[in-house]
């Protein structure tokens, strides 16, 4: 139990902190409901999905998995698996590299328009997609990159997700200032500054950068879904969407085990980086 | 929040007692200004090249598309205010999928900062176990936002799933909530309401950085639980209620991929889930009007902008900043 004693006389159950924990659990049921039955759903055989009201599936359907993993419009689950992985690890390349570039100019070097520059970049953050959205995709279009992984990827090289390079910006201040200052009496100029002393140094922003970026550009569907159109080309995500119109139950398990498949290696990178992810984005919140 | 230029932190500190490094502060400036700043612009240059053809360019280039008539494959045609007096006056879908965002950013963001501070008030005051809550309230913010859970979302709340029926042995028979044009927003709003664990953890730290005096002396003077929160937490908290407030508020303006998903793709039962990014989308790429969804874009925009510029004037009456007094 956990009646805690801390700063209470005697032996008294601490009721508040029970209820509380009760509170939390319940909540958490509730929470986690979606996923469990997403699980469970996905080894229903086809007559049980209908009277859903049991999560857990009489016998176990593996054939759900076997369809799934036929994929879509001939095109197999790992041709799709391998497509979202080429997509995010590009993304997460050219993230971490533009956008600690960045970070390190605005964090560290001084140099004229830095303010400026600065509060644009700021703003960028509040920019919606959608107002550069179409003059990009015009550009992509002519660039003959229109169902290519390019303006999935390309963009990101350039630092265009301005949140990371806040985020990295503000990691970079908490570094003591002593520590380039005496790299810089060292005789190191700021490249060897930079790559020596402070990119070590911010490993923690940069794992959150990588971590965040993977599942961002893996769950992202808006612009793979105006990017690409050749099945072979399709994601994971992008898959997912042939069920998005079917309204037949039949088609509930496949569904559902290609879902899951879907999610997997979101859940994977959760459990593995859980602490960095939330850390993350906490200090984001945070004064740095 | 610190929305500041860095030269605050960066600048030397003036009138430091170690003269010695002061003296290499200032002997380094003045030795390698030159090839600080250079290096400066070769650190800066992917993002001063992304800002500027993929940014920058891009929202002019998307201003003056919204005055013409652009399918892609002709050159734009000039037609001047067209798609905006087109939008504001003779779109009836134009102005449903702009009410349907409105309701939807005044229903979900205000709800899902509720639980997220009412969950990290619990959280911060739970002792042990609170890493584990905190992970585990958080996983929905990173799944939520997929493909595969808006279809379990679909599934949970469509005629015959798990909700459904659980509300009709109460009585309550929807006939399915996503097929009534009534309530299939609010279950877009609760799919975002769910991943409040981001704003949460956020939150947490928040609390976390509130110094403990600060409730010793409400206690002292005699003040009650709801009196400290009000009194202490909320005002201490204030910054981070804005950071969320902001992003939060930003962020469900676009929404998307939920109400493509719920709505089967179409906005639909009866244009009830066409949120303004899947009319912009679809009078962008299925109906090839590039210039109407440009002039779109612009609009959410400068929407964007001005809420945003309301929140940060409004702030100045009820975000305190402790460093700043």
């Amino acid at each position: 139990m956990v009646a805690v004693r801390e700063s209470l006389p005697g032996r008294r159950i601490d009721w508040a902190r029970i209820g509380l924990h009760v509170g939390c659990l319940a909540a958490l049921l509730v929470m986690l409901y979606p996923l469990a039955w997403l699980i469970a759903t996905s080894f229903k055989p086809a007559d049980e999905v209908i009277s859903s009201l049991r999560l857990l599936p009489s016998r176990l359907a593996m054939n759900n998995y076997t369809t799934a993993l036929e994929g879509v419009g001939g095109v197999s689950v790992l041709r799709l698996i391998g497509n979202s992985l080429i997509i995010s690890t590009g993304a997460v390349l050219g993230n971490v590299i533009s956008c600690s570039l960045a970070a390190y100019a605005f964090a560290r070097l001084r140099f004229t328009l830095r303010g400026p520059l600065f509060a644009l970049m700021l703003a960028t953050i509040m920019l919606p997609q959608h107002a550069v959205l179409i003059p990009q995709y015009i550009v992509f279009n002519q660039l003959g990159m229109v169902n290519t992984f390019w303006p999935l990827v390309l963009p990101k090289f350039l630092a265009t997700d301005a949140f990371f390079v806040f985020l990295t910006v503000q990691f970079m201040r908490g570094i003591p200032k002593e520590l380039d200052e005496a790299a810089t009496l060292d005789g190191c100029g700021p490249f060897r500054t930079f790559f020596r002393i402070i990119l070590p140094l911010s490993r923690p922003a940069l794992i959150t950068t990588a971590i965040f970026t993977f599942i961002w550009t893996w769950n992202d569907f808006f612009l793979q879904l105006i990017y690409l159109f050749e099945p072979e080309k399709f994601t994971i995500t992008l898959a997912l969407r042939s069920f998005v119109d079917t309204s037949s139950q039949s088609a509930y398990g496949p569904m559902f085990a290609m879902s899951v498949i879907a999610l997997l290696p979101i859940v994977l990178f959760f459990m593995a980086f859980q602490r960095f992810l939330v850390e993350g984005m906490a200090s984001s919140g945070v004064k740095g | 929040m610190n929305v500041e230029a860095p030269d605050q932190q960066v600048s030397p500190p003036r009138g430091r007692p170690d003269s010695e490094s002061a003296a290499a502060d200032s002997a380094t400036r003045r030795n390698r200004p030159r090839r600080r700043e250079g290096a400066a612009w070769v650190f800066l240059s992917p993002w001063l090249l992304g800002a500027a053809v993929l940014t920058l360019t891009p929202m002019l280039v998307s201003l003056y598309l919204s005055f013409t008539q652009y399918d892609l494959f002709t050159a734009p045609e000039w037609v001047g205010l067209d798609n905006y007096v087109h939008m504001f006056t003779s779109d009836p879908r134009y102005w449903r999928s702009a009410m349907n965002t409105l309701i939807y950013v005044l229903v979900a963001v205000p709800l899902q900062l509720a639980v997220a501070l009412a969950v990290a008030l619990a959280l911060n005051s739970i002792g042990r176990g609170k890493g584990f809550y905190r992970s585990a309230f958080y996983a929905p913010s990173l799944l939520g936002a997929s493909m595969s859970i808006a279809l379990v979302w679909r599934a949970l709340f469509n005629d015959g799933g798990t909700v459904d029926d659980l509300l009709s042995t109460f009585g309550f028979d929807m006939g399915g909530w996503v097929n009534q044009p009534g309530w299939a927003l609010l279950v877009v709003a609760l799919l975002t309401i769910w991943q409040f664990g981001a704003p949460m953890v956020i939150f947490l730290a928040g609390l976390q950085q509130v110094p403990h005096e600060l409730y010793e002396a409400a206690e002292v003077d005699g003040a009650g639980r709801m009196r400290r929160f009000l009194s202490v937490t909320l005002p201490m908290l204030s910054p981070v209620l804005f950071f969320n407030l902001v992003l939060q508020t930003i962020q469900a303006f676009q929404v998307f991929t939920p109400a493509f998903t719920v709505s089967g793709g179409r906005g639909g039962p009866a244009d009830s889930t066409l949120f303004y990014t899947l009319y912009l989308y679809d009078r962008g790429f299925t109906a090839s009007h590039m210039g109407y969804a440009s002039a779109m874009a612009w609009v959410l925009l400068v929407v964007i902008g001005i809420v945003t510029a309301l929140l940060f004037r409004s702030a100045r009456s009820w975000v305190f900043y402790n460093d700043k007094g």
